[in-house]
């Protein structure tokens, strides 16, 4: 308790939080609290995701913005240890409760994930796999289906010559692009892309980024990113994020503008992150 | 012949140990070179050994084998002593033997490593008793084939069927190969990444959906490669067979429906369900004989699994490798 870096440390950490409400709140999480096993990773998160609108989720490495985005389809419950506590509406429905059909949540609640990750067969299959699932389209239904969901992956030209080669072939962006499409295709309400950019060079990035401007026109977007720039360019509300706790939460101009919160300018700025 | 490979295996070992020698003791001499080379020749010299036991042991079945190879071989039952006869009952029984113990283990097999890679881990007593199953199936991948045998005798032959078959032969080769199947699916499944599994999860298919549609396809090779090593272990066996399928002078197998004396014949156990020629099981019992039209069938037989064996194994090598980008 000597030095002025030992009093800091161990001074307790409050947490001033600054969140604004959205006027038309497709998802919106209420109180959440999120465990892996007994380390809890997310301290009462309310947010609302705005109806077709994009919504960036910023902050440091290990600040729970992934946690977060993975409460909102359920996707955890794969893993026994983790569990979320709290609410999560989607159109007013808690989708955190017991009996919730995960099948149609994830339907409704596409993903798409930091590695692109096609399925090991066609192009084709790969956009036309989840459609199989819930839908029984006939043939020229179905193929029609697929054209549109690649053409607003912004795939469709490169592509649709060879819709019956392996999706492995196709380069990482373009594979990145597939992967929205194949979410697209089921026809979501929301859709959660975790860094969905960082592993694509700054030309497949910049398709990438206009495909989700495009995409909220009908879909609810969320996205995770650390890339602050590109969550300038794309978001419409930008939620910022550290060690578990939503600190500010405000349309992206207003964010990166004038950020309420001391912990939100020091990482626009730079200071930390 | 056996001679000239015996005088040049005395030559590599004792090249062996000098070069260890060398190599243990060049650097007391001061000579860091010296050792490094010695170590050099040691390591090449084992590479060596091994790969000349594997050429002499081809050397030898072609010599002794390839002459005897023709079509009555491959048209004839075992023949009596003095008379000449083929290895057609044996070939054949070996073939619907291991291929009837491959449908099994497979299906056991994949079953079994996919849930051990994909559930097991769900909660503490399925982890338990996952780690159970794990442990017993490496004991099991190490097991004496003959234990194998000797258990399915006990087992199938004197309580359940009451008499050799080329069923409690199939058994026994599938318990040696389930393991096999088992380990790899395992292995290879996890080697998946954790987002494949979860992007199809993602879309809204079911856990079983996704490994049925989605891993199991990512991970086809390595399970294909898995039964192919497990098929090739087994093709060679004679110990699990001594006690189970025991052995025919005639050719039993046959498709369900076929035609014998004239008549067209129904009958879905494909005529494994009395004792059952196989291979490994002729090569064992002609080899020791003191009949020279015995013993050359026995190298030719001989021949023929190891000529198999190498057959799956480059089909391996085909399939496990890197399939081309478009």
């Amino acid at each position: 308790m000597n030095g002025p870096m030992s009093s800091e440390t161990t001074a307790p950490d409050t947490f001033e939080s600054f969140t604004e409400a959205v006027p038309d709140a497709k998802l919106e999480a209420r109180g959440v609290d999120f465990f892996y096993g007994k380390s809890q990773a997310l301290y009462d998160v309310n947010i609302g995701f705005q109806r077709h609108a994009v919504t960036a989720l910023i902050g440091p490495s290990g600040c729970g913005k992934s946690t977060l985005l993975r409460a909102l389809n359920r996707i955890y419950a794969l893993y026994p240890g983790q569990r979320a506590a709290g609410e999560i509406l989607l159109d007013g429905e808690n989708t955190l409760e017991r009996g919730v059909d995960l099948g149609q949540l994830r339907a409704k609640v596409g993903m798409v994930f930091q590695q692109p990750t096609p399925f090991p067969m066609s192009i084709y299959d790969n956009v036309a796999f989840g459609v199989r699932l819930y839908e029984k389209l006939s043939k020229a239904d179905l193929d029609q289906r697929v054209e549109e969901s690649l053409r607003r992956a912004a795939l469709w030209t490169e592509v649709k010559d060879k819709l019956q080669l392996s999706g492995l072939g196709l380069s990482g962006g373009q594979q990145q692009r597939l992967c929205v499409a194949r979410g697209v295709a089921v026809r979501p309400e929301v859709l959660l892309l975790d860094e969905p950019a960082s592993a694509l060079d700054p030309i497949s990035t910049a398709k990438l980024e206009e495909t989700i401007v495009e995409l909220k026109s009908d879909i609810t977007i969320v996205i995770v990113t650390h890339n602050l720039q590109q969550a300038a360019r794309i978001s419409d509300n930008a939620a910022f994020m550290y060690l578990g706790r939503l600190i500010e939460f405000a349309k992206t101009d207003r964010l990166f503008d004038n950020p309420r919160a001391r912990r939100t300018a020091d990482y626009i700025t730079g200071r930390f992150g | 012949m056996a001679a000239i490979a015996g005088i040049g295996v005395l030559i590599l070992i004792a090249l062996l140990v000098l070069s260890a020698l060398v190599a243990l003791f060049g650097g007391a001499f001061g000579s860091r070179k010296l050792a490094n080379l010695g170590f050099i020749v040691f390591c090449v010299g084992g590479a060596t050994l091994a790969i000349a036991s594997l050429a002499a042991i081809l050397a030898s079945l072609l010599a002794n084998g390839l002459g005897g190879i023709n079509l009555a071989v491959f048209t004839q039952d075992t023949p009596a002593v003095g008379s000449s006869g083929g290895l057609r009952n044996a070939i054949i029984g070996s073939i619907a033997m291991c291929l009837m113990g491959m449908i099994i283990a497979v299906v056991v097999g994949i079953l079994a490593g996919t849930w051990l890679a994909e559930y097991s881990g769900r909660s503490r007593w399925t982890a338990a008793y996952g780690s159970v199953v794990r442990f017993v199936n490496d004991v099991l991948l190490s097991a004496p084939s003959i234990l194998v045998g000797l258990f399915i005798y006990e087992v199938v032959v004197l309580y359940v069927v009451h008499h050799f078959s080329g069923f409690a032969g199939a058994i026994s080769l599938a318990l040696l190969a389930v393991p096999v199947v088992t380990r790899t699916t395992e292995d290879v499944l996890r080697l998946q990444s954790k987002q494949l599994r979860e992007s199809g999860v993602a879309l809204g298919a079911p856990l079983w959906i996704t490994i049925k549609d989605i891993l199991w396809k990512a991970a086809s090779g390595g399970m294909i490669t898995g039964a192919l090593l497990a098929f090739a272990r087994i093709s060679g066996e004679t110990a699990p067979l001594l006690f189970t399928s025991l052995g025919n002078q005639l050719s039993t197998v046959h498709l369900p429906i076929y035609r014998e004396g004239g008549r067209w014949l129904f009958d879905p156990s494909l005529g494994l369900n009395q004792p059952t020629a196989s291979l490994p099981k002729v090569i064992f019992d002609y080899a020791l004989s003191a009949y020279d039209d015995w013993r050359r069938l026995a190298w030719v037989g001989a021949l023929l699994i190891a000529i198999a064996v190498l057959g799956i194994n480059i089909l391996v090598r085909v399939l496990s490798a890197e399939p081309k980008r478009s």
